[in-house]
């Protein structure tokens, strides 16, 4: 694992008119590691996720992805991000192949290299089978396979998967986890993994970081979070304990 | 670039395969058939053994054969094509989740509505060519005229106005689309104000023209304020752009009207004769010179449209 970070921010904030969706928000993602970015609800992961691909202008602060600065060079990026949003849509009535193209097509990807790229990250994603059924005949698991796809299409440095296993059955999510595991470890991709899925986190993440009321409230290593709120030697207690505890703190 | 031409290409082959484009081109085939058809009859049955004047060709479509002419149609139901590609632009990709997901690709944002507006701009500018091919078509084989290079100018003329004209309610319904988050409040929207201009300016421009300039009944009209209350009615109804892009269209098609105005008095002997003396058709030239700033008000009140729609795109936040 390297050592620089990838994702970097400092006092992020975002305020909309009566409330503060991010305050004060500083944090590192280091190359090559899966990051678990967890929060209840509403905590701000998603508008943080914005603002970092310079979809969303900060109030405050100043974020670096890549060793770039979202809000002036969102174009490069996007170029080397990939986001997968939370709830991600499909147009229906396009197949896996042709919405790749489309995604293809929107990222300036040479001519000549769509086809093959298409029909590769299908075989990571497991779906070839299923490439010429219309999206909105796919089951849910199958769509959220195709939303990687098209992250994977652009051959990202760095992956941020909002949500990605909300709402699938558990051998799906399990699946899908595993793939998100497969492609940082195979493919080095750094990986921020927002879930609410504590259990499949604690099992892939590198480290992890906590967000309430969009503050961060916590960032390390799970070890090093067990140690600080439990006490030396508790390292045996899982992330769902812990998160509780800073979720009745916070 | 990359980014508005994938839009571009997307949303022209999504216009081209999905059924509101096949029902609306289904709908102006029909209604341009049938207007042509019986305006071309009833031009042969009044032509017959009359020399013929010139501009038949043109005839073709300000007669009113079944009730509108050509002309008239695209003014009253022009609106609706452009409202019917627009009017869930921006609002169903938000709604169906695609549009975070468009615009986190590596493209500038304003691709995703520049694309859209000219995918469905080209839309309407291939349905409007095709149908004044079709009925020129139509004129060459029921009528047997041949139209001259000045007719063909004034048809390319009314062909871009129209284009402008139509585009003009695609920017309204795409401005709607941005501003409404559901698709029912935008389609509801797009059509209530294409009803109300309408119906309701003309009514509107009457009664405002009757409180500036009343006519008294009892006295016999005076020409001075039947010429100031018909002026009055004429400039307030031109709030609507119905009647901008028919004034000007109607003065296009039509070489032998001078004047966009409706009510022309003249009181005077010596002007009657002028008048009467004055009985050719307007060159394309001095036609245009007439129309002209109706043209240039359309082809703003379209931009205007636009651009409002862009900068409201561009300011919004993605999310919610």
């Amino acid at each position: 694992m390297g050592n620089a970070s990838i994702v970097r921010t400092t006092g992020l904030t975002k305020r909309y008119d009566h409330q503060t969706a991010v305050d004060q928000v500083s944090f590192q993602v280091m190359e090559g590691e899966i990051f678990g970015f967890l929060g209840p609800n509403g905590a701000g992961k998603s508008t943080t996720l914005l603002m970092l691909l310079g979809l969303s202008d900060p109030t405050e602060g100043s974020a670096e992805v890549c060793g770039l600065d979202p809000q002036k060079r969102a174009i490069e990026v996007k170029r080397l991000v990939g986001y997968l949003p939370e709830n991600v849509g499909f147009y229906n009535d396009l197949d896996a192949v042709q919405t790749l193209q489309y995604i293809a097509d929107l990222s300036g990807m040479e001519k000549k290299k769509i086809q093959s790229s298409i029909e590769e990250v299908l075989t990571t994603v497991g779906l070839t089978e299923n490439a010429t059924k219309k999206v909105g005949a796919y089951s849910r698991g199958m769509k959220q396979r195709l939303g990687v796809a098209e992250v994977l299409l652009k051959d990202p440095k760095v992956m941020f998967l909002d949500e990605p296993t909300l709402g699938l059955d558990p051998d799906g999510a399990q699946k899908l986890v595993e793939l998100i595991q497969s492609l940082n470890q195979e493919r080095k991709i750094t990986v921020l993994l927002s879930s609410h899925n504590l259990h499949q986190v604690q099992k892939i993440s590198h480290r992890v970081g906590i967000m309430i009321r969009g503050k961060m409230v916590a960032e390390g290593s799970i070890e090093a979070l067990a140690r600080e709120k439990f006490g030396l030697g508790e390292e045996q207690y899982s992330l769902e304990e812990i998160y509780m505890k800073y979720f009745r703190e916070g | 670039m990359h980014g508005l031409f994938a839009v571009y290409k997307k949303e022209l082959s999504d216009h081209f395969s999905s059924f509101r484009f096949v029902i609306l081109f289904a709908l102006i085939a029909m209604v341009s058939f049938i207007t042509t058809y019986m305006a071309a009859i009833s031009l042969k049955e009044n032509l017959e053994g009359v020399a013929k004047p010139t501009f038949v060709f043109l005839m073709l479509f300000n007669t009113a054969g079944a009730k509108v002419s050509m002309v008239d149609f695209v003014a009253l139901f022009g609106p609706i094509i452009g409202l019917v590609l627009g009017f869930d632009a921006i609002n169903r990709e938000r709604a169906d989740g695609t549009l975070v997901k468009l615009v986190s690709q590596p493209i500038y944002r304003d691709a995703v509505i520049n694309g859209k507006f000219l995918a469905s701009a080209t839309t309407i500018a291939i349905m409007l060519v095709s149908t004044i091919l079709i009925i020129s078509g139509f004129g060459l084989t029921l009528l047997g005229v041949v139209p001259g290079s000045e007719e063909i100018l004034r048809l390319a003329l009314y062909l871009l106005i129209s284009i402008f004209y139509i585009s003009f309610w695609l920017g309204v319904s795409i401005l709607f689309s941005i501003l409404f988050r559901s698709i029912a409040t935008s389609a509801l929207a797009s059509v209530a104000l294409w009803l109300f201009l309408l119906l309701f300016v003309s009514v509107g421009a009457s009664v405002i023209a009757n409180i500036a300039a009343p006519i008294d009944k009892r006295q016999g009209a005076d020409p001075e304020v039947v010429m100031e209350n018909s002026r009055w009615q004429e400039n307030v109804s031109l709030v609507s752009p119905m009647v901008l892009y028919s004034k000007a269209s109607g003065t296009l098609i039509d070489p032998m009207r001078k004047s966009t105005q409706s009510l022309i008095m003249v009181s005077g002997p010596m002007e009657q004769i002028s008048m009467s003396r004055f009985q050719n058709p307007l060159n394309f030239g001095q036609s245009v010179l007439v129309v002209y700033p109706y043209m240039v008000a359309l082809v703003a009140i379209s931009l205007i449209c636009f651009a409002v729609s862009y900068l409201v795109f561009m300011l919004q936040e993605i999310r919610t």
